[in-house]
């Protein structure tokens, strides 16, 4: 059977990719625009760039998401790497299935429920709500994304080579460090990027959980949008895609580089002569 | 050790190892001692009430069907398993308890375990860092390891840059740093293709011999099992069926299970007519005295008249005549080919008896002849001598 492109695979190709891409090409083509009428062009200016530069709110707002978004990826990404290990490891003991049905579910779980009963829990304890409250919700619903793909590379995980290594006189807990985080590093480094990215964008908990004195871009950029559109903020988010770009390419860039390696080395194995 | 302890030694002819047989010496003092070892995984029993003694300088091969116990047994040595009854010493210190990276043994895993993200150099030195052995030492051990292994251009290579049988050396010089009391081998070769597989056996037992360390090898490979080991444990279901050295176990195995996991064998079920002066005549089929043929075996065994036992025959003990042999009429029955497998250096003949028990018999091709003077369908005679068979109790 021939794999070329079909009149119906081109069309459903360019449909596809202009359903996704026109609305944030259109934004980012838009923040370049010189008229301060965000539907017409008044040819091409930065202008609205070096403006961002003068708005404090925004940049307030800026520094705060990623703050928040670092703080929680990398706790999310601890807590979710041990959660993964609990899972693939102690493979039978009881609760190990209401446990990872409980990790999967704020995957599925609406943004609004988990956002609204952080917000619920937060006023039962008494919790002042600001920075940490919304850094605490991210890294409660960023860890379960961690934990998905730190599993799946635990999974493929030779048991035989921490087994080596203690046999080689290595203690437990250096043997995680030295023997066993350092292969599963790359999933990690995925896991984190994965998680950043998540809490840079989130609106809907954010808003649930944020208090007086943080206010995320996401928020911020909202708030304003109620006001009308303008260039400024199609400059913003042309930078915040421009950063979440470069950090999923980069996480795929990993995992790709990673999968490449594995099939080298297998195919080595299998062409596996002397000399 | 003590004077006790035979010395394991060559001799001149061919290479062969002689005179090693501390298990023969009663005052010779077992390196590893496993008492009444069970272990249960749930209701599943892996080594089943198990006592077995392990010398110093042994190669000593744990032989069986894939689930019969073994690798349990040895992961139990290795400490990645705790028996659920029973006493594991080594060199008289009780190993029960003891965590595997305090224990003076180390393993060479099935699937070599090589660390992935460390050159060939770091994982040969992995085990010597974590004793706190000094730098400059470290190197000349790695170096020298490096150099038993015939591996010293690949130092700085990743594991994935190598062929399997270069992992497989690195596996083996990462085990032997550390210089353990018991090397544990994990069905070593197994990934190996069978002529590299062959060239390693003898790799390995050369550097065993070298080193003067004790070897334990789990395996399913009956030859590999042969070649290597001082002595084989034949096991199944979890218990241990016969300990013997290579040749004790195929010349006399001691029991039909051994006998049919060891070689090929022909197995002729009877009951013994007579039992004196070390010979054994046989009877075979159950019918009555007139039935069956009676087969001799020239042995010492425990057994009475009536006993129910197996005559087991090895194929290459087996002759194949056209005519009726002149010189000897005992174990001597006609049949027919039924069937020939040509192997190159042997054939395989399938004959058929009166009685229709079917006899396999190897024979080398000695000469260079494509026709060969037995074909399909021949009347032949098969026979063996009274000293080539031996009786099956059980």
């Amino acid at each position: 059977m021939r794999k070329g492109f079909s009149a119906f695979n081109v069309t459903a190709l360019v449909l596809g990719f202009t359903f996704l891409y026109v609305p944030i090409l259109l934004l980012v083509i838009y923040s370049f625009n010189a008229s301060r009428l965000v539907t017409v062009w008044g040819g091409f200016s930065t202008e609205w760039y070096w403006k961002l530069l003068e708005n404090d709110q925004l940049l307030d707002a800026a520094w705060v998401t990623l703050r928040v978004a670092f703080i929680s990826a990398s706790v999310a990404t601890v807590l979710g790497t041990l959660a993964a290990i609990a899972l693939t490891r102690y493979g039978r003991f009881t609760g190990r299935t209401l446990f990872s049905g409980m990790i999967y579910a704020p995957l599925v779980m609406p943004d609004v429920i988990t956002g609204l009963s952080l917000l619920l829990l937060f006023v039962a304890v008494n919790f002042d709500r600001g920075f940490w409250t919304i850094t605490l919700a991210h890294i409660t619903f960023t860890m379960c994304f961690v934990c998905v793909v730190v599993q799946s590379r635990l999974v493929t995980f030779d048991r035989s080579l921490e087994e080596a290594a203690l046999d080689l006189g290595c203690p437990p807990l250096r043997t995680f460090f030295v023997i066993t985080l350092p292969i599963i590093l790359p999933a990690v480094v995925s896991g984190w990027m994965l998680a950043f990215t998540l809490s840079l964008d989130d609106l809907v908990i954010a808003s649930f959980t944020t208090g007086p004195g943080a206010t995320t871009l996401p928020m911020r950029i909202y708030s304003q949008v109620r006001l009308g559109v303008t260039p400024e903020i199609n400059a913003i988010c042309t930078i915040l895609i421009a950063i979440v770009t470069v950090v999923v390419v980069s996480a795929s860039i990993v995992t790709k580089r990673q999968e490449i390696e594995r099939q080298k080395a297998e195919r080595l194995a299998a062409a596996g002569v002397m000399e | 050790m003590s004077s006790g302890v035979a010395e394991k030694t060559q001799t001149t002819i061919g290479g062969i190892r002689r005179t090693f047989a501390p298990w023969t010496d009663p005052s010779a003092v077992h390196l590893i001692r496993y008492r009444n070892v069970t272990k249960r995984f749930g209701s599943f029993t892996a080594v089943d009430d198990l006592s077995l003694d392990i010398y110093e300088r042994e190669f000593f091969a744990l032989l069986g069907p894939s689930g019969c116990g073994k690798t349990t047994l040895m992961r139990m040595l290795a400490g990645f398993e705790e028996p659920t009854s029973g006493q594991i010493t080594l060199a008289g210190e009780d190993l029960v308890g003891t965590p595997p990276y305090r224990r003076p043994v180390n393993m060479m895993f099935q699937s070599y375990a090589l660390f992935p993200h460390m050159s060939v150099w770091d994982n040969i030195a992995f085990g010597l860092k974590q004793d706190g052995m000094g730098k400059p030492d470290i190197a000349v051990r790695v170096e020298e390891m490096l150099r038993l292994v015939k591996l010293e251009a690949f130092a700085r290579r990743k594991p994935h840059q190598l062929s399997g049988g270069q992992r497989q050396r690195v596996a083996l010089a990462r085990s032997l740093a550390k210089r353990p009391k018991v090397l544990l081998l994990d069905e070593p070769l197994g990934a190996l293709d069978k002529k590299l597989r062959e060239e390693t056996q003898f790799e390995l037992m050369d550097i065993q011999m070298k080193l003067g360390m004790t070897f334990l090898i789990v395996t399913h490979d009956q030859e590999e099992a042969m070649t290597v080991a001082d002595r084989i444990a034949v096991m199944d279901h979890g218990k241990l069926i016969q300990v013997a050295p290579p040749a004790v176990i195929y010349e006399q195995p001691a029991s039909r299970y051994v006998a049919g996991f060891v070689g090929d064998v022909n197995l002729m079920a009877g009951r013994v007519e007579s039992n004196q002066n070390g010979l054994v005549t046989v009877r075979t089929g159950s019918g009555g005295d007139s039935a069956g043929m009676r087969l001799a075996v020239a042995q010492e065994v425990q057994t009475g008249a009536g006993d129910e036992v197996w005559v087991a025959v090895r194929p290459e003990k087996v002759r194949v005549d056209r005519e009726p042999p002149a010189d000897t009429n005992v174990n001597c029955v006609s049949g027919e080919v039924w069937d020939i497998g040509y192997l190159g250096d042997l054939s395989v003949y399938h004959i058929e008896l009166a009685d229709g028990t079917r006899v396999k018999a190897v024979r080398p091709n000695l000469t260079r002849m494509v026709e060969r003077p037995i074909t399909w369908e021949d009347k032949v005679w098969v026979s063996w001598t009274p000293d080539a068979g031996v009786v099956l109790t059980r």
